[in-house]
């Protein structure tokens, strides 16, 4: 690893402005986990590293009104074993405790794995279909932005320069809804997923009322398949109408060959996974 | 492009015992530990988080030492696989898996029995299902961890923290 010019600011108004007056040059670290093997294999370069490890009041866990405050410096092992979250958004607790491995997770970072936007992440299928929304600071502000609209590409989200993740905002899921997330694992049980699914499901006299469902590691970045979701909505949940609904995900994805599996293979599993996803959700299995 | 980096002082607690190191920025920890303060009881293997060989205790909370900057950890207390015995008396976890076959060719075990300690001392009584989802980070290639799991289990049961 190349060595760089360290920095590690005691305050976010620090950080944005070291961030401001090395430009390009510097890069946020937070728990460091992801960042750290991508400086040993060259594929990031930063002549000057802004560590947030000591940045204070960024790592909290708030309930506000239906949804949850997450602060960007929150460890994922704290969402993971959170009782409010648990209590209020257990899918969420869910994803945050399939990450990796406990060692991991005592490290990384909610904000740190958002601005990381490797596709095959494990909570965020989840935090689409939770309609989660991104809270960014710079020195001109604060703005928020819809998770959809932050996931522009591989390794590629809509932070600008100058820019800081400071909360995430995770809406819980509706009244009554059913929340799962399928993990598809074919290698080691602490591996990024062949393909993850996230799914949530409110039945009501057999009738889907609402339906959700997130998709990871099957496109540049995970994404929602509304087109599915609008086919089950308002109709009769039956095993024939959700393995329908399930096939259509082939048409949505666009995976990479990699050691985790073929492009064929993981559209083949896209479909399986998305109807187990379904079933579960939507109370079929 | 700069050129020139600086040295950093670092100031830590490992083990109990404070302990300055200067150090470039780009130090790992497990190479601090290593090279720096001739603490070699952690190791390092696969270097990219995945085994579990570096593995300390960073204020209380296992991490991989190799994905972990020396500058990081400035003012932190650390433990590692020295701090694990009282003077000559053995950890009932590294008892346990001398007892019990809990390594082979050794190289896994410092990270082994830090991760089951901090394991232990969050919950004294795991089920197997809580030490295999535990200790899924920590690779061996020597026993097929059905001993480190029956060490723990052992060590458990003799309220071993």
């Amino acid at each position: 690893m190349r060595d760089f010019f360290f920095h590690a600011p005691d305050n976010l108004q620090e950080a944005l402005s070291l961030l401001n007056e090395h430009g390009d040059d510097a890069r946020l670290m937070a728990g460091g986990t992801a960042m750290m093997l991508m400086m040993k294999q060259s594929l990031l370069e930063a002549n000057h590293v802004v560590s947030l490890h000591k940045v204070p009041g960024l790592a909290y866990i708030n309930r506000d009104n239906g949804t949850l405050r997450i602060g960007a410096l929150t460890k994922h092992r704290d969402v993971e074993t959170s009782a409010e979250v648990k209590a209020t958004n257990p899918l969420l607790a869910e994803v945050y405790s399939r990450i990796a491995t406990v060692r991991i997770r005592n490290v990384g970072t909610v904000g740190g794995g958002l601005a990381h936007s490797d596709p095959a992440q494990d909570p965020q299928p989840a935090l689409l279909a939770l309609g989660a929304r991104v809270k960014i600071t710079s020195a001109k502000g604060e703005r928020e932005v819809a998770l959809s609209d932050f996931l522009v590409d591989y390794y590629e989200t809509a932070l600008e320069p100058g820019e800081v993740i400071t909360e995430l905002i995770v809406p819980n899921a509706p009244d009554g809804a059913k929340g799962v997330y399928i993990k598809y694992l074919p290698r080691t049980a602490d591996d990024y997923p062949t393909v993850g699914v996230a799914a949530i499901g409110v039945v009501n006299g057999g009738v889907c009322q609402d339906v959700r469902l997130g998709l990871g590691a099957l496109a540049p970045t995970a994404l929602r398949a509304t087109s599915v979701e609008d086919a089950l909505k308002g109709q009769q949940v039956t095993a024939q109408s959700v393995r329908q609904a399930a096939e259509a995900v082939a048409d949505l994805v666009d995976p990479l060959d990699d050691p985790r599996g073929s492009a064929e293979y993981k559209r083949d599993m896209s479909v399986v996974f998305a109807r187990r996803a379904l079933e579960q959700a939507l109370g079929l299995s | 492009m700069t050129t020139s980096t600086a040295l950093h002082k670092v100031s830590l607690t490992i083990n109990g015992k404070k302990y300055d190191a200067e150090v470039p920025a780009r130090r790992t920890l497990v190479d601090m530990l290593r090279y720096d303060l001739g603490l070699t009881g952690t190791k390092e293997a696969c270097s990219v988080g995945v085994c579990g060989a570096c593995t300390v205790l960073l204020n209380g909370s296992i991490v991989a030492s190799c994905l972990t900057l020396a500058v990081q950890a400035d003012g932190a207390e650390i433990t590692t696989i020295e701090g694990i015995a009282d003077g000559d008396k053995l950890h009932p976890l590294q008892e346990s898996f001398m007892n019990n076959g809990g390594f082979q060719c050794g190289i896994c075990t410092p990270g082994q029995i830090v991760a089951s300690k901090a394991l232990l001392d969050s919950n004294p009584h795991p089920t197997e299902d809580e030490i295999k989802e535990w200790m899924m980070g920590n690779l061996c290639r020597c026993t097929g961890y059905y001993q480190i799991i029956e060490s723990i289990q052992k060590a458990a049961e003799a309220g071993g923290k």
